[in-house]
């Protein structure tokens, strides 16, 4: 095992150079929150256009189309991909799981700093000759690499190497993760006793290391394209009056592999947050999580449905259309067990006793989030429904719901239910819940209505929309109502960074298990947990992590370390109270 | 019980927005009325799924709502529940894909009999070319594109002489006769986008991909690009007539034919700039009618007073179109955006298009 006992001593090698999976985790969470803000004011520029076009005038197409590739790449690779594997999987699957450490604490830490430099050359695409790539968070070829997008000069090619370390990151930390589950898990830890947000992550870290590489593949493949005039992705084109000397190249070759990355992806983000939202819903509904075992199969199978569902994305693409049935079929399917895990979310809270503390707020607004959204993946799933609403703002408002903002308010709920654990100290609740308000019915705000003006048929990647005739003027009037909806949703994340802030230092002390929780990692020696996380010995696990809702005696649940025949002793329920 | 108050609000009020909203498909063109009902399927299915499990949740918060004293049920599974509840959402998945399938088979087997039409996409604009009498396209390859063969038709295919070549960004088709659409693009992706029409299909270079439909009303349509091309993307505009036969014919008889175009060369003052222009995508931005676009028109523009975006006034003379062709964001025009890219142009195709500004009046 990686943890050797030995302890570090100085500054650096305590916070900076630490091979330590929960400075790593914390790292890896502020990185991903500070890159994560860039891509929301991002957002916010591109709101600003549509919402009142031409009054900003610095935001001209180009940049218009560098701010929407960034945002989406920001947010769905070095935001959620990093922050649900690097930090939630970092933090909690050795705590979750009685392990002192990941196994390859050096790997974990090189993991980290490889990501930070994916981040930075990111950031530097910003200040490259030409700027960022305009191509789109798809980046398809031959457009991404060919002149009439901006930031071809050298952005496309910043954006690739940094996807490229970001991959071997992932590949590092992934392989971490894996192996500790596998491997590192303490006496009496059966995988069938872990707890769901660990299953969703193992899970999540697997589609990864399966997904990852053919976005690897097709990112090296364009790189050869663009610099050393390959023709993997571009045929023979006339572009901008030119003749080129590409020849033979498949776009279509890219998109195969670009969304089989790229599907697993969504789940990549998912599985984490389903994970979390059952574990939020079980300790908050003071509740066995309903039906553990179809849960745990419900995360397997989608994780290994979500590889066969990848042309989804490509109804309209021109590939062959028989496809359209197959996937189709396999995309519909992954829907059942997908339902099965709303419906057991529900049904842990029918006949719990319902703490609706900030973290639950959270996990509670998901389901309802994750519901419109998993819905209207049935409208794109199902070919011919799909095929007049591609590339729509159904499209945008549909994925923004299913793995922007539910996503989101996973992370959100997961870091405030284990904001005591990392700090020692509780967050101000009254900041907690105006945060979950404002984000909760502002993204119902901004992303509700913009369903209808893709059924409408306004396109969605779209600088402006002037004089066109089928759109009427109150689109652009909803428009403006969505972007300073967008704005204040925007201005609100930073109560939550000033509160997470505030709170670190100056929060009022939690004790240990504020949420008297069942499952170990809130049964450390000490909190927060230091390294080697469980001192002299390691606990020993009796039962799985949700044993709640007992009936006599003092205490309603029982820690999993807890040795059956040692009497319950209640433990002072703290909560959100002072 | 805010919590439940606003998921029930969230209910009533999306029920409201959606059979209140001024937002919603546009009238249908075409014979695809299958792919709405479709639509609206689903809406009527997930509507209900939307609905209840809000509800139930709604529910569940206030009746289960934390009480002093008052336990959690001890309960947590049901094999039969779950089994049940599977069993429902597979009842409604199949309500779904079976009609969808069904649409898409026939979505994907034109008639036989179809007439045909082919749109080369371009950034940013379109072309469009008909078969001539022979019924038939004439073959064509990238490497043939030229300024004076923008389509790219083999010169040396028979088939292709007589090839309907549509002037300017409209094309016409008969009411009532299905249409197979094939698609080209010469440089990127684009996307043949006519939301009357229900289906469309991306075109893609190297490929030659396509669909069909039956129009079923007379109209003028918008097509947009809904593919993302660049940073023109937006603005790739033109339209489909649907005429009623006769109106149709007579419009086919006034396009000229590949033969044709090539037969009439160098005629008229500033042709060459002209084929030029639309071979190149100039025309996408600038009309030549007055019209607003994306760039100034170019109707009067020569000998006009400009207007810069730093305030200067400019006389646009040959000196300032030929700046402004070589180098675009040399000096932009107030109101405009600097989003032209440059283009590769020899001296004397620099002259050929400024000699054709010139005749614009």
């Amino acid at each position: 095992m990686g943890y050797g006992g030995e302890h570090p001593h100085s500054f650096w090698t305590r916070y900076v150079w630490s091979q330590d999976h929960k400075v790593i985790a914390i790292q890896y969470t502020i990185t991903a929150l500070a890159i994560g803000l860039v891509g929301m004011v991002l957002s916010d520029l591109m709101r600003l256009q549509l919402g009142f076009p031409g009054r900003f005038a610095f935001i001209d197409a180009s940049r218009y189309y560098q701010f929407m590739t960034m945002h989406g790449m920001i947010m769905i690779v070095y935001l959620l991909t990093a922050l649900f594997l690097g930090g939630f999987g970092n933090y909690l699957i050795p705590l979750m799981l009685g392990a002192r450490d990941m196994v390859f604490p050096f790997l974990n830490m090189l993991s980290y700093w490889f990501y930070l430099l994916a981040v930075l050359i990111l950031a530097a695409s910003f200040f490259v000759p030409g700027g960022p790539t305009g191509g789109g968070w798809t980046l398809y070829p031959p457009q991404a690499i060919l002149p009439g997008t901006p930031g071809t000069e050298w952005g496309i090619v910043v954006m690739l190497v940094s996807l490229l370390v970001f991959i071997a990151a992932a590949t590092m930390g992934g392989l971490n993760y894996v192996t500790t589950v596998l491997q590192a898990r303490t006496e009496g830890m059966t995988l069938m006793r872990m707890p769901l947000t660990v299953w969703g992550i193992f899970t999540a870290t697997i589609l990864a290391l399966f997904a990852f590489p053919a976005l690897f593949v097709s990112g090296v493949m364009m790189l050869f394209d663009k610099a050393l005039g390959t023709s993997f992705f571009v045929p023979a084109v006339v572009s901008m009056g030119q003749h080129l000397p590409h020849q033979g190249g498949s776009p279509l070759l890219f998109q195969h592999l670009f969304w089989f990355f790229g599907h697993p992806e969504v789940y990549i983000v998912a599985l984490p947050a389903f994970g979390i939202i059952s574990d939020l819903i079980s300790v908050h509904a003071r509740k066995r999580i309903f039906g553990y075992k179809m849960m745990v199969w419900a995360i397997v199978v989608i994780g290994v449905l979500s590889f066969v569902v990848w042309a989804h994305h490509m109804y309209v693409s021109g590939m062959h259309p028989y496809f359209g049935f197959f996937f189709a079929t396999t995309t519909l399917v992954i829907a059942v067990p997908t339902a099965l895990k709303v419906y057991n979310w529900t049904l842990t809270l029918w006949r719990g006793d319902i703490h609706l503390t900030v973290p639950m707020l959270f996990a509670i607004g998901f389901i309802s989030t994750f519901l419109i959204g998993g819905l209207t993946g049935l409208f794109l799933g199902n070919v011919s429904v799909d095929i007049p609403l591609s590339n729509t703002y159904f499209v945008v408002a549909h994925f923004h719901m299913v793995m922007g903002v539910s996503p989101v308010l996973a992370v959100f709920g997961g870091l405030y239910h284990w904001f005591p654990k990392v700090t020692g100290r509780m967050y101000d609740v009254m900041l907690g819940r105006v945060h979950f308000w404002i984000t909760f019915v502002g993204t119902y705000l901004i992303f509700f209505p913009m369903h209808y003006l893709g059924l409408l048929g306004m396109p969605r990647r779209y600088y402006a929309y002037d004089h066109y005739a089928f759109i009427p003027d109150s689109a652009q009037a909803l428009n403006a109502f969505i972007t300073i909806v967008a704005l204040v949703v925007g201005a609100t994340q930073l109560l939550f960074v000033l509160n997470l802030w505030w709170s670190a230092v100056r929060g009022r002390e939690a004790g240990g298990n504020p949420w008297r929780a069942a499952s170990l990692e809130w049964h450390t020696p000490q909190t927060p947990p230091v390294h080697g996380n469980w001192g002299e010995r390691a606990p020993v696990v009796y039962r799985d992590a949700y044993e709640y809702g007992l009936q006599g005696g003092d205490s309603d649940y029982l820690p999993q370390d807890q040795p059956p025949d040692q009497a319950r002793q209640a433990e002072p329920a703290r909560g959100e109270a002072p | 019980m805010a919590l439940a108050l606003i998921l029930i609000l969230i209910v009533v009020g999306a029920l409201e927005f959606h059979y209140l909203s001024p937002w919603w498909l546009t009238p249908i063109a075409s014979n695809w009325q299958q792919m709405d009902d479709a639509l609206l399927l689903t809406f009527a299915i997930t509507g209900v799924a939307f609905v209840v499990i809000n509800l139930f949740v709604a529910y569940a918060v206030v009746t289960f709502k934390h009480q002093d004293g008052v336990r959690a049920a001890p309960t947590h599974t049901s094999a039969r529940l779950e089994w049940w509840l599977v069993g429902a959402t597979t009842v409604g998945i199949v309500a779904l894909l079976a009609p969808g399938l069904a649409v898409y088979a026939k979505l994907i087997d034109p008639p036989p009999d179809a007439m045909v039409f082919e749109v080369l996409g371009q950034q940013w604009q379109w072309h469009y070319r008909l078969p001539g009498k022979d019924g038939k396209l004439g073959g064509t390859n990238v490497r043939f594109i030229s300024n004076t063969n923008p389509y790219g038709i083999d010169p040396a295919d028979p088939g292709g002489q007589d090839d309907v070549l549509v002037e300017g960004q409209e094309v016409h088709i008969p009411v009532g006769r299905p249409v197979r659409v094939l698609l080209r693009a010469q440089d990127v992706l684009h996307d043949f986008y006519v939301p009357e029409f229900r289906t469309r299909m991306n075109m893609v270079p190297g490929m030659v991909t396509s669909f069909w439909f039956t129009p079923s009303r007379l109209g003028r349509f918008e097509v947009m690009c809904a593919q993302l091309c660049g940073i023109g993307h937006f603005n790739m505009r033109s339209h489909v007539v649907v005429d009623d036969e006769p109106a149709y014919r007579t419009w086919l008889a006034a396009q000229p034919t590949f033969a044709g175009l090539a037969a009439t060369a160098g005629d008229e003052a500033g042709k060459q700039g002209r084929l030029l222009a639309q071979a190149r995508g100039c025309a996408a931005c600038h009309s030549v009618d007055g019209s607003a676009g994306v760039g100034p028109s170019w109707k009067g523009l020569f000998g006009k007073n400009e207007t810069m975006n730093n305030g200067a006034t400019v006389h646009v003379d040959e000196a300032y179109l030929r700046e402004s062709i070589i180098t675009p964001s040399a000096r932009i025009v107030r109101g405009y955006q600097p989003i032209m890219p440059a283009q590769q142009l020899t001296p004397a195709e620099v002259t050929q298009l400024v000699d054709y500004i010139k005749t614009i009046k």
